[in-house]
């Protein structure tokens, strides 16, 4: 075969399987993912058995421990509406009352199911306190 | 002094500007002294600079709270050490490092090629002060470091406490060097390709700092990985986290790049492939900035939102439209010399390597992106989690580590029979008897950690013979006893035996990581002093609590609630652990609720108990349970607040004897990683390997020295 046609062949097998496995790679994203919410979203269409990655603040003074289990609300950014969320294991460090948590959950009665090491609370890297002089 | 550093930096942009100006008239017209003038402001860019973060950090070091950034990030309480790193925990400061570091490497790099690539040099000059330019307007018009206040608050907010880790004063510099580093290689790429002059000596000229830009950014990222796992309490050194993700994609093509390039300096091929690559690496090297800094995607790493989003995304935006304008219209200057003779061969190899780096980079692209990707397309924000990450970068790295034992010595242009036989057959032997013998010892419960350990064997195997035959060849010719010939052997081929060395570390840590993330034993326990939990075969008992007072200057540092532990296997003790969590105090415990409460509605971190070892880490953090903690110091906070100090201190003595009796009981993360140590013992390989590369051969010190003096003295003829 002419080398030059040989080459164009295995550029455009190469290229095509190239784009398959970027293609699965795509399609799978879409089924494997979360959508990340806020509680209120969460109030108003929550399917059980769906994994979702609620974000939002911790309810001030909702945080409770149940032997192993914690359980706290999680609030909208800038709003009111929360959901309960039951969490088993450790916490992370900067976890607190008011704190911004990414947590994928799933719908279990009225409660929401915090998959194991799944929450995340953002670590402030700068503080984000104002000087007294400021507040 | 604020002014100061900020007129340093309004003269810096206004150097930046005239540089500009001035390489690219010199680089058009063909003066000389105009593009000597540009790379002379990327020397005042640096000096300008270095004032500037000079100033800053000064005020961090006399915690100076007029600096707004200083009051916002730095306190009294916080010890010294940790106030000069606080400096790079603010956005301000951290882009005051990113345009210090760049101009100190960019300088270098011009002032190494002031007599070479004359053509190439003034545009790449352009793009860097460019860089510079774009950074300095930012700390300009944006998040200036030099904003004051009126009248300096009397106390800071302090440094975060979970940033107060050693690993704070390097893990930032060392990522920011990898990021400025890459700009060296992208810049001489466009300057290359502007002048259509792509042959393989901007390569050569700026290897060493693709190099070093590789270097530094994987040890910023390892040291990411080990701050994570020795602090962060959870017990792991990788999350697939956003932030994590940034540092590695510039890495990732960064690798690729630097074996390419190989092949283009050999053969003359993949031309139009490595400068995509550089190009890529570059502009991923921003975006990863990017990316830390703007809060855009959901990270532990929340360093807020932030204005920055429009001009990084135009940044961006640029460099991308630029490159591949630059490479379509160059595509014919960019023909290869060669085509690939045989799909085996050390070229072919080295395509397929730079295919599975790239596939790895395009994953972890994808992965980190989808959120926003997701939202454009489905209109919902989504995001996957790690074991979709897992799913295709397990395979791939597989298949790296294999390619890592073959590359290295499968013969060029085309591989032979006799070739392979000679080079493989021993290796091979070697995995399949690694392979047979954790078979016996029943290591079958993981396939993937299966594979990885016998093709990590086969690299070790490859490796040992190659260095065992140049010993062996150094020796027949000169004599020399077994451990001088291979020095020897590695000081006269540093590029080849650095490269051997850095695969073996990755050989090494990827067993580790395999071994770690296959074969560990995690348990969440809730104990009371004298109990006992077991994981993984060991027995861990909750001995006794502890409670201590960390003081400062006179102020409280921090509350520690702990425990000590002790660890035994089959009866015999293997470790007594201690952990603890330290409570720090809210920027103003006396401002709400009393001193009580401020202390503990402060940041809290845990402090690992940890007993590390070759063949496993034993790893335990402690969490008071909150339930009784919070009553007990509710119920203290409430009859204390409005109580002089010095009742105050009492209380939380107090408080102290009441935890250090054990009533309170505590929640603790148990691990068992097997082979843990050796991520950190192969990270440590790979970058022995990276620095025998970086280092200057012998010779060719000699030879610059040769040259210099030669230069020198033509300079004499030429006065006489």
């Amino acid at each position: 075969m002419d080398p030059s046609r040989k080459r164009r062949i295995r550029l455009v097998v190469a290229l095509t399987a190239a784009v398959v496995l970027a293609g699965a790679l795509a399609y799978t994203s879409f089924s494997a993912s979360s959508p990340a919410v806020q509680p209120s979203k969460l109030l108003a269409s929550a399917n059980s058995g769906r994994s979702y990655q609620l974000t939002g603040k911790v309810v001030d003074g909702s945080i409770e421990k149940h032997g192993n289990a914690t359980l706290f609300r999680v609030r909208d950014r800038n709003g009111r509406a929360s959901v309960p969320v039951r969490y088993v294991g450790a916490v992370p460090d900067p976890f607190r009352n008011g704190r911004e948590v990414i947590v994928t959950v799933r719908k279990r009665g009225g409660l929401f199911e915090g998959e194991k090491d799944s929450l995340v609370t953002k670590c402030p890297s700068k503080f984000t306190d104002k000087p007294a002089s400021q507040t | 002094m604020a002014p100061v550093g900020q007129a340093c930096l309004i003269l810096a942009l206004a150097t930046c500007g005239y540089g500009i100006g001035a390489s690219l008239y010199g680089a058009l017209t063909g003066r000389r002294d105009w593009v000597a003038s540009g790379r002379r402001s990327v020397y005042g860019l640096a000096v300008l600079t270095t004032a500037a973060f000079a100033v800053l950090e000064i005020a961090f070091l006399r915690s100076d709270f007029h600096f707004n950034v200083v009051a916002t990030h730095s306190s009294t309480t916080t010890p010294t050490f940790y106030r000069a790193a606080a400096a790079w925990s603010s956005q301000e400061g951290s882009l005051l490092l990113w345009v210090w570091l760049l101009s100190l490497w960019s300088s270098l790099v011009l002032f190494l090629v002031r007599r070479r690539l004359r053509d190439v040099a003034p545009y790449a000059t352009a793009v860097l002060l460019g860089f510079g330019a774009f950074f300095t307007a930012l700390l300009v018009f944006a998040v200036t470091p030099f904003h004051t206040l009126a009248q300096a608050p009397p106390e800071g907010a302090g440094l975060n406490p979970l940033l107060r880790h050693p690993s704070m004063m390097i893990h930032p510099p060392m990522l920011y060097s990898g990021y400025t580093l890459w700009a060296v290689p992208f810049a001489f790429a466009i300057g290359a390709l502007v002048v259509r002059r792509v042959d393989a000596d901007w390569i050569r000229a700026t290897r060493r700092f693709a190099l070093a830009a590789w270097f530094f950014l994987g040890v910023g990222i390892l040291l990411g990985a080990r701050w994570s796992y020795a602090e962060l309490g959870w017990g792991g050194y990788w999350a697939w986290d956003p932030v994590e993700n940034a540092s590695l994609l510039p890495w990732l093509t960064g690798t690729a790049f630097l074996h390419s390039v190989m092949v283009q300096e050999k053969r003359g091929m993949l031309k139009v492939w490595n400068v995509s690559l550089i190009l890529a690496t570059g502009t991923l090297a921003v975006l990863g900035t990017f990316l830390v800094r703007s809060g855009i995607l959901d990270s532990i790493h929340a360093f807020g939102a932030s204005t920055l989003g429009v001009p990084f995304v135009s940044l961006i935006g640029l460099m991308i439209a630029g490159s591949v304008y630059l490479v379509v219209t160059r595509r014919a200057a960019l023909r290869s010399e060669h085509r690939l003779d045989s799909l085996l061969s050390r070229e072919a190899v080295f395509v397929a390597n730079n295919l599975v780096l790239v596939g790895l980079a395009f994953v972890v692209f994808w992965g980190t992106f989808f959120p926003l990707i997701s939202e454009a397309v489905t209109g919902t924000k989504a995001a996957v989690g790690p074991p979709w990450f897992n799913r295709y970068t397990v395979p791939l790295a597989l298949l790296l580590v294999l390619l890592s034992g073959i590359g290295p010595v499968i013969a060029w242009r085309r591989a032979t029979l006799a070739n392979a036989r000679r080079n493989f057959l021993w290796p091979t032997a070697v995995a399949l008897l690694v392979l047979v013998a954790l078979l016996a010892i029943g290591v079958t419960e993981s396939a993937t950690a299966l594979i990885m350990f016998v093709f990590a064997a086969f690299v070790v195997g490859v490796l040992s013979q190659e260095l065992w035959r140049g010993v062996s060849a150094r020796r027949a010719m000169t004599s020399e006893g077994p451990a001088r010939a291979l020095v020897s052997l590695v000081r006269r081929n540093r590029r080849r035996y650095g490269g051997y060395t850095v695969h073996l570390g990755m050989a090494v840590l990827f067993v580790g990581v395999a071994a770690s993330s296959a074969f560990q034993h995690a348990r969440d326990v809730r104990l009371t002093p004298g109990k006992t939990a077991t994981v993984g075969g060991y027995e861990v008992t909750y001995v006794r609590s502890t409670a201590r007072v960390d003081e400062r200057d006179g102020g409280v540092e921090r509350v520690a609630l702990g425990a000590d532990l002790r660890v035994r296997r089959n009866g015999s003790k293997v470790a007594d652990l201690h952990t603890e969590r330290g409570y720090y105090p809210a920027s103003a415990p006396f401002a709400s609720g009393g001193l009580v409460r401020g202390l503990f509605e402060g940041e809290a971190t845990s402090e690992v108990g940890m007993k590390a070892g070759p063949l496993r880490d034993v790893w335990t953090v402690i969490q008071p349970d909150p339930e009784y903690l919070n009553k007990v110091i509710a119920g203290v906070a409430d009859r204390t607040a409005d109580k002089p100090v010095a009742q105050q201190e009492s209380a939380v003595r107090g408080l102290m004897a009441v935890y250090q009796r054990g009533v309170i009981p505590a929640q603790f993360r148990l691990l068992v990683s097997p082979l843990v140590a050796w991520i950190w013992i192969g990270g440590l390989i790979v970058f022995a390997g990276g620095l025998i590369a970086l280092w200057p051969a012998p010779e060719a010190a000699r030879g610059r020295a040769r040259a210099g003096y030669a230069a020198r003295v033509a300079q004499d003829l030429d006065r006489a």
